[in-house]
């Protein structure tokens, strides 16, 4: 192979890293300290992601990486390319074939399964931070269960726009006990985080992880009189005619022309190859 | 009659030096004490030892809870007490800013206490603020502005409104008017002592402005280097002092 150990770290770090990965798991939700290593690339790239992927991989895994639901683009091919290099596992960008996945800001539309792991970068693991920005306090909060201020966001969402605008980083409930930010994640991946696989959370540069077990119970936050709604662009997919999946806006010109993409690539390519065309694949062919 | 607050004994020290040393006094429901001293006379020491914000190093500050009857509060658990210090206390700073979510608009200031006590409709949270803003007399078209937004005077108004939509039965008070212009002082005191008239408050105002206590206070102490020098029903206080410092402190207001 080459000159680094399996997966870049050594192996007391990884040893260290599944320390705190096993605690969270233990208490899901809760934001378990580790101590994060520097890594070969800057924080926010998903340093944390990255450690915690590199704490998780084995020889025999196949992995697949996620950046705003794409495989193609710079955050995803270069970790992805990381770990070609340094553990030699086999990757893929097909969400079936994988069975760790590294992501950024989004959940795969495909339903995961429970021998697969997906790993979240996480920028900042605090649910409670732009509204305390006392991290004592907020240990405080954790820990007595006062998660009053977590709701006055909301309120303040639903006085200035009318409705809950927090559109990604929703603030959700775990196992009836911890408020978790689930990473910027658009609000319509929210439901999905009751699933089969194991989700873990990985912020590097706050240096905590955090956890998800199987079916575990996830209920996002909202008022009463203002439910939770898990939203996406009113369309279907240009490229392959889905309706259930998230969408991408883009801009195709100064007229104001604009199409929408599913976000999940792997998505979009495998229905598509299926044989489902959308409205502009149509123009296209004809 | 049962008191609502009973003080015993409390003391607290910064090193040698003393903040507070053997205070007791007892209050009862719909009562309001005043506090008054120079600066450093420990006031401001003593009432955030009874709110819980400092760590008394003897004595016992004991609350008739509605659940459980009288319970000391320094020895009670740290969620317990913070319960309380949502529902059933409050505590007014006196300055608006260590009291208010500055980025946080009028309404939610407000519903903070609501929503923290498990409140989760929106409207009825929205419907409760708006009723408050009015009672201390605040436009409803400001329940989306922030305070930074409006005068100290209103900050204070806001910060009073924010502690009592929990309906609390005791409110701390740290020199309320403090920073305000006469003229402003004179409408807040007004506005207090009509909320605490009419929600039958039991109330603790620590304050160096014998004006604030000889207008809301029924009874007085008066501190002088971390001791209770004097104490006893205002007017008699402050007409008749007999300490020799009472004496100078009252003889020191400036007249107009």
């Amino acid at each position: 192979m080459n000159e680094y150990n399996f997966a870049y770290l050594d192996e007391q770090t990884k040893r260290m890293i599944r320390r705190a990965i096993l605690k969270a798991l233990a208490v899901p939700g809760y934001q378990v300290p580790f101590a994060s290593r520097e890594m070969p690339m800057p924080y926010g790239w998903g340093t944390g992601g990255v450690q915690v992927s590199a704490a998780t991989l084995t020889p025999e895994d196949t992995f697949k990486v996620i950046d705003q639901g794409a495989d193609d683009t710079t955050n995803a091919v270069s970790i992805r390319k990381f770990f070609e290099n340094t553990a030699g596992v086999k990757t893929t960008e097909e969400t079936e074939k994988a069975t760790v996945i590294q992501t950024r800001h989004r959940t795969p539309e495909a339903k995961l399964r429970k021998d697969q792991i997906i790993v979240y970068q996480v920028p900042i693991p605090e649910p409670l931070r732009f509204l305390e920005p006392r991290e004592t306090e907020t240990r405080k909060m954790h820990s007595l269960e006062e998660y009053g201020l977590m709701h006055v966001k909301l309120y303040e969402d639903i006085s200035q726009h009318g409705a809950i605008s927090t559109a990604y980083a929703y603030p959700v409930k775990v196992s009836d006990r911890y408020v978790m930010d689930p990473s910027p994640i658009p609000k319509f991946d929210n439901p999905k985080l009751e699933m089969d696989a194991i989700q873990l959370f990985g912020a590097g540069r706050e240096q905590r992880i955090y956890a998800v077990p199987p079916h575990t119970k996830v209920v996002s936050l909202d008022f009463e009189d203002y439910p939770f709604e898990a939203t996406k662009a009113d369309h279907p997919c240009d490229l392959c005619g889905a309706e259930d999946s998230y969408l991408d806006e883009v801009i195709m010109d100064d007229a104001g022309n604009r199409m929408f993409v599913c976000s999940d690539t792997d998505y979009c390519r495998s229905r598509r190859e299926a044989g489902h065309v959308g409205r502009l694949a149509e123009e296209n062919a004809a | 009659m049962t008191p609502l607050l009973q003080v015993k004994g409390i003391e607290k020290r910064y090193g040698a030096r003393i903040g507070c040393s053997d205070v007791s006094f007892d209050l009862f429901p719909g009562e309001v004490m005043g506090i008054v001293g120079e600066s450093g006379s420990g006031k401001s020491t003593l009432l955030n030892c009874m709110a819980g914000h400092l760590e008394p190093d003897a004595g016992q500050v004991i609350f008739g809870t509605r659940a459980d009857g009288p319970v000391d509060t320094v020895t009670m658990s740290e969620p317990e007490r913070r319960m309380l210090s949502r529902t059933d206390w409050a505590f007014v700073h006196q300055h608006a800013r260590d009291g208010l979510r500055m980025s946080v608009s009028a309404g939610g200031n407000i519903g903070e206490r609501l929503m923290a006590v498990g409140d989760r409709h929106y409207g009825a949270i929205r419907d409760r603020a708006i009723d408050w803003l009015g009672r201390v007399e605040i436009e409803e078209s400001r329940v989306d502005d922030r305070p930074s937004a409006f005068s100290g005077g209103m900050q204070q108004r806001l910060q009073i409104a924010r502690n009592l939509v929990t309906g609390p039965r005791l409110v701390f008070m740290d020199e309320p008017t403090g920073g305000l212009d006469v003229s402003v002082q004179a409408r807040l005191l007004d506005l207090l002592r009509g909320l605490v008239r009419e929600m039958g408050l039991s109330a603790i105002i620590v304050t160096h402005d014998l004006a604030v206590v000889r207008l809301l206070a029924d009874r007085l102490m008066v501190m002088k280097s971390g001791h209770v020098v004097e104490a006893g029903l205002t007017d008699q206080v402050l007409d008749d002092p007999q300490h020799a410092y009472t004496q100078l402190l009252v003889s020191s207001v400036l007249q107009v």
